[in-house]
């Protein structure tokens, strides 16, 4: 039980896939000017991620070696092929403002890494917590530059009004570069943070 | 004059990775040099292109006609995949000189967002053959820009003094987005 919570933690902040492992950032940044892009997308790479880990994880005995890729990309893609239609039945709107990057979930580095370092090698049940992990990492990093930028850039929390109306909003953020701005400064956060983590973790275990 | 719009928007305007953040992880990963970023840049232009040929009828005379289109995306993704390793297969036997040259990078690009984007956009911007292919163009050639300005970037930064907490990846990101604004300047480029 105790590596399981290891695994699931792992994808929160050390293996973080966006901030630590630098993959799967294109629709990261993309998706991110508004909250409730960001929520959806996070939500959309999760189920992807947890359904291809637990169906490669179960089948990672039959599938030969020499052409799991192909048989990765077809499985990835038959579950991002789900997601794509159920998002354009019933939330159509999200779906458009979305455009190109439900479909990209199926290049999305994050889904070929993981299956390939982590549940083609392990149970079905590490492979959910991992799947769990890395999916929660995404979506909170997802979400949290989401809300920087739509505070800033257009004084809403999504959609809904939150800086008071005198306040100008800075449309800077809401633009790709200042996209680009903030997610420099996320890593740059997340280096600080776990380095504090890595030195408090080391003066526990010397007192 | 159509086609020279959509070459300008999409090289300039709408820079596949400045402006619309697609292809960022070879963006980041390789523009280590000027001369790996310009050969990823030829063999991602090289395919992409490819890609479109490959993909714009199939959607049109096949999927389409027999109302398959829920299976673009499966589709897609094998025959740009399957296409790379033909590619690969056929310069190092034929054209020895440029599979040296970019041979190494093909096997990356079977996941490069762009290409899959490109051939998606085609179809759902409704574009025609030609349009395709020269949107293709524009694209990849906006993205080989984009790598070399960035390698350039970096080439100087090795010898700069970057503050302590921003250095590694995050000064990237800060460049980047210093270059995006420069790029901000050509949106009044088209009406």
């Amino acid at each position: 039980m105790k590596s399981l919570w290891k695994v699931f933690k792992q994808g929160i902040i050390f293996e973080n896939p966006l901030l630590m492992l630098m993959i799967g950032l294109c629709s990261a940044l993309a998706v991110t000017s508004n909250v409730s892009n960001g929520i959806g997308m996070g939500l959309a790479m999760t189920f992807v991620l947890l359904f291809s880990e637990i169906f490669i994880s179960l089948f990672r005995k039959l599938i030969p070696n020499s052409v799991r890729m192909p048989i990765f990309l077809i499985i990835i893609g038959a579950f991002t092929t789900i997601v794509d239609l159920v998002m354009k039945a019933y939330f159509p709107e999200l779906s458009k403002s979305m455009g190109v990057f439900i479909p990209l979930i199926v290049v999305n580095c994050i889904i070929m890494g993981r299956v390939e370092a982590f549940a083609y090698k392990q149970k079905v049940l590490p492979a959910i917590f991992d799947s769990f992990g890395m999916g929660l990492g995404y979506t909170w990093v997802l979400i949290g530059i989401a809300a920087f930028r739509e505070l800033l850039g257009n004084g809403t929390l999504a959609g809904a009004q939150v800086m008071p109306a005198s306040y100008q909003p800075i449309l800077f953020f809401i633009l790709p570069p200042g996209g680009f701005l903030v997610f420099g400064l996320f890593i740059a956060f997340n280096i600080w943070l776990k380095g504090r983590m890595r030195k408090s973790a080391a003066a526990k275990e010397n007192a | 004059m159509d086609l020279v719009k959509i070459l300008l928007v999409t090289i300039l305007v709408n820079n596949i990775i400045l402006m619309r953040f697609i292809a960022l992880c070879s963006y980041i990963g390789m523009t280590n040099d000027v001369g790996q970023s310009i050969g990823m840049g030829f063999a991602v232009t090289f395919v992409t292109v490819m890609a479109t040929a490959a993909t714009w009828p199939l959607y049109h005379f096949v999927l389409a006609p027999l109302h398959l289109e829920f299976l673009q995306i499966l589709v897609f993704i094998l025959v740009i995949a399957s296409l790379v390793q033909l590619v690969e297969f056929y310069l190092k036997k034929n054209i020895p000189g440029l599979y040296a040259a970019m041979g190494i990078y093909l096997p990356l690009i079977t996941t490069n967002c762009a290409i899959l984007a490109v051939t998606f956009e085609n179809i759902s911007y409704n574009y025609t053959f030609i349009q395709s292919i020269v949107y293709a163009v524009g694209v990849s050639l906006g993205y080989l820009l984009a790598m070399i300005l960035l390698a350039g970037v970096r080439s100087r930064m090795r010898t700069s003094p970057v503050p302590k907490f921003l250095q590694g990846t995050p000064i990237l990101f800060i460049a980047t987005s210093l270059i995006g604004m420069a790029f901000m300047g050509f949106s009044g480029l088209i009406k």
